[in-house]
C-alpha cells in the first residue's frame, strides 16, 4: 500500500530532481522553445515542497491536489496548467483514501494523463510531455508495482522525441527545425516518473 | 552576460517597483503582479485585461491607462502569467459591465487565461476573450499551435480600449477587438538572438552576416535563415510576405516595431522602405507608428504589422490614449 508519506516523498524527490536538472531542462528548452522550462518548474516545485511542509495534507489524494494547485499558481506558461492538471486529476481520482494500491495509483495517473491530453490537445508523437507520460502509464497499467519499468519507459519515451517534429507548443513554430532535439516537457515528465521509482526505493526514509 | 539586473529571479518584481515609482497614475501591485489603472473600476465601462510573459515591454503594462488597457498581468520572462493574476485583475477592473481578456495565441497564455476565465466567471464576472494570432510566419495548420500573437496585440488593445472608453458594451468591444485581429497580419525578422536572464546567453546562435526570417517574440529561431539583407530587401520580403497572406482592400494602420535592440535610426529607415514597398504594391497607409512596442528583450530586429482600417477603426485609433508608452490626443 502507498500511504501519504509515500506521496510526500515522491513530490519532494520530484522537487530535488527538478532542482538538479533545471539547467539541463532550460538548455533543452533554449534549443526549441524559449529557455525557461527549468527555471519555471524549479519555482513551481519549490512552492510545492513549501506548501507540503506548511499544510500537511492528510491523504495521497490531498497531497496531489495541493501540489497541482501550487503548480498552477506559480509555474505559468503551458507547464503550469498541464502539470497542475496532471496532479489534480490524479488526486481527484484517488479521493480521500488514506492509502492506495499501486493499481489505484496507476488508474489515477491514467486519468491525469488523459486530462493533460484533453487540455493541451496533444497526442503521443507530437513531441510533448505525453511522449514520456503515455508509455509510463501504459507500463503501469500492465504492471502497477513496477515503478522502475515505468520510469524506464518514460525515459525511453523522452529520448524518442529527439527525431520528432513538434506539432504542439512553441516548438511547433519551428517545423522541421524542431527535429533533432529532445523535448524539454517529455524530459521533465520522465524525471517525475523516475522520482516515483526512487520514492519506492527510499521507502521508510523521511520525506 | 552583461545585464542591468540584480539576480535573474527578481527581474520582474524589480521592474514593477520601477514602474510604480515612475507612474503614480498607475496602481502597481508588485506582490500579486498586476498593473492597474488607478481609477479602476471605471463606472459603466467594460474592463480590458491583458497579460503575457515579461520581456515584451512596453507590452502590456505600458499600455495600461485611459483609452487602452484597464489592467495588465506580467508573467515571468517569456512565461505566461498564472490564473490568479488575471482573476485579481478582472475583479479589480469589473464595474459590472464585464471584462475582455486580450490573449496572445501561445499555448501557455491560452491555458492560463482559460483557467482564469473559469474562475472569474465563478466569481460573477462576465467575460469575453479575444485571441490575437497575426503572425504570418507560422502556418496555421494542425501541424502547429496556430499563428502566434505579435504586433497586432497593440492594435487590438488600443482600438478595443477606445471602444470601451466610449462606453461600448462588452459584446461590441469584443467584436471590434476580433475585427482588428482578423484584419491584422505581422511578419518579423531577427538580426540577433535574445539573451534571457535565466539562461544568461543567447537562446540561439546567429553568426554575424546572417539573419532569421519569420521570428516570433520569444527568441525562438524563425522559419528560415539567410545571409544578411539590406533594410530595403528586408522591407520587400516582409511586406510581400504579409500581403501574400492577406491583401488589404483599403488603407492600413502600419506598425513598424522594434524588437528591443534596434535603434530608432534604423527603424525609421526601415519604415521608409516599408512605405515605399507598400506604395509600389498599391497599399495606402492611413497611420504609421514606429518604435519599440512589442519587444523581445535585447533582440535586434523588427516586425511589420498591417491592419486594414475602416472609418470606425481609424476613429478609435485616433481617440485619446494616456498610458506609459502610448499617449496622444489630450
Amino acid at each position: 500500500m502507498l500511504d501519504t508519506d509515500f506521496f510526500r516523498r515522491w513530490l519532494t524527490l520530484c522537487a530535488g530532481s527538478v532542482e538538479r536538472e533545471a539547467p539541463r531542462l532550460t538548455e533543452l528548452d533554449a534549443a526549441i522553445g524559449d529557455a525557461d522550462h527549468g527555471a519555471n518548474l524549479r519555482r513551481g516545485f519549490a512552492a510545492v515542497t513549501a506548501a507540503l511542509d506548511r499544510d500537511a495534507p492528510g491523504s495521497p489524494g490531498a497531497v496531489l491536489l495541493l501540489a497541482g494547485r501550487q503548480l498552477i499558481a506559480t509555474v505559468g506558461g503551458a507547464s503550469g496548467p498541464l502539470y497542475g492538471t496532471l496532479l489534480r486529476s490524479a488526486g481527484k481520482a484517488l479521493g480521500d483514501a488514506p492509502e492506495v494500491t499501486p493499481a489505484e495509483l496507476a488508474a489515477a495517473l491514467r486519468e491525469g494523463v488523459t486530462a493533460v491530453a484533453g487540455l493541451g490537445g496533444a497526442r503521443p508523437g507530437d513531441k510533448t510531455m505525453l511522449d514520456a507520460l503515455e508509455p509510463a502509464v501504459v507500463a503501469l497499467a500492465g504492471a502497477p508495482e513496477a515503478f522502475g519499468r515505468a520510469a524506464a519507459a518514460a525515459a525511453e519515451g523522452a529520448l524518442a522525441t529527439v527525431p520528432m517534429r513538434a506539432r504542439k507548443g512553441r516548438a511547433s513554430y519551428l517545423g522541421e527545425r524542431s527535429m533533432g532535439h529532445q523535448d524539454p516537457g517529455a524530459t521533465s515528465s520522465a524525471l517525475l516518473v523516475a522520482a516515483l521509482a526512487e520514492a519506492e526505493r527510499t521507502e521508510g526514509e523521511a520525506p | 552576460m552583461r545585464m542591468l539586473i540584480n539576480v535573474p529571479e527578481t527581474v520582474v518584481p524589480d521592474a514593477l517597483r520601477g514602474m510604480a515609482a515612475a507612474h503614480p497614475e498607475l496602481t502597481v501591485d508588485v506582490e500579486n503582479r498586476v498593473i492597474l489603472r488607478r481609477d479602476a473600476p471605471v463606472a459603466g465601462k467594460v474592463g480590458l485585461v491583458s497579460g503575457g510573459g515579461s520581456g515584451h515591454e512596453p507590452l502590456h503594462g505600458g499600455f495600461v491607462g485611459p483609452g487602452m488597457l484597464s489592467a495588465a498581468c506580467p508573467g515571468e520572462v517569456f512565461t505566461s502569467p498564472v490564473p490568479t493574476q488575471m482573476v485579481r485583475a478582472a475583479a479589480a477592473v469589473d464595474s459590472g459591465q464585464g471584462v475582455l481578456f486580450v490573449v496572445k495565441n501561445y499555448t501557455g497564455d491560452v491555458l492560463n487565461f482559460d483557467m482564469a476565465a473559469e474562475l472569474a466567471e465563478e466569481e460573477g464576472v462576465r467575460l469575453a476573450k479575444v485571441l490575437v494570432d497575426d503572425d504570418v510566419a507560422v502556418a496555421d495548420s494542425t501541424f502547429t499551435a496556430g499563428r502566434r500573437g505579435t504586433g497586432a496585440t497593440l492594435f487590438v488593445e488600443k482600438i478595443a480600449g477606445a471602444a470601451a472608453e466610449e462606453g461600448a458594451p462588452l459584446e461590441q468591444v469584443a467584436a471590434v477587438a476580433r475585427r482588428v485581429n482578423e484584419r491584422s497580419r505581422s511578419f518579423g525578422v531577427a538580426l540577433g538572438a535574445v539573451t534571457t536572464p535565466a539562461l544568461g546567453k543567447p537562446t540561439f546562435d546567429l553568426p554575424p552576416g546572417e539573419l532569421e526570417l519569420g521570428i516570433g517574440i520569444h527568441g525562438e529561431p524563425g522559419r528560415e535563415r539567410r545571409a544578411m539583407m539590406t533594410s530595403r530587401e528586408i522591407a520587400d520580403y516582409s511586406v510581400d510576405t504579409v500581403l501574400e497572406d492577406r491583401r488589404p482592400t483599403g488603407p492600413v494602420l502600419l506598425l513598424v516595431n522594434g524588437m528591443g535592440a534596434t535603434p530608432l535610426l534604423e527603424l525609421y529607415g526601415f519604415a521608409a522602405e516599408v512605405h515605399r514597398r507598400l506604395a509600389e504594391r498599391g497599399v495606402a497607409v492611413a497611420r504609421t507608428l514606429v518604435g519599440n512596442y512589442v519587444t523581445s528583450l535585447d533582440m535586434a530586429g523588427c516586425s511589420v504589422t498591417l491592419c486594414q482600417a475602416d472609418e470606425e477603426l481609424l476613429r478609435l485609433w485616433d481617440a485619446p490614449v494616456r498610458t506609459a508608452a502610448l499617449r496622444w490626443g489630450r
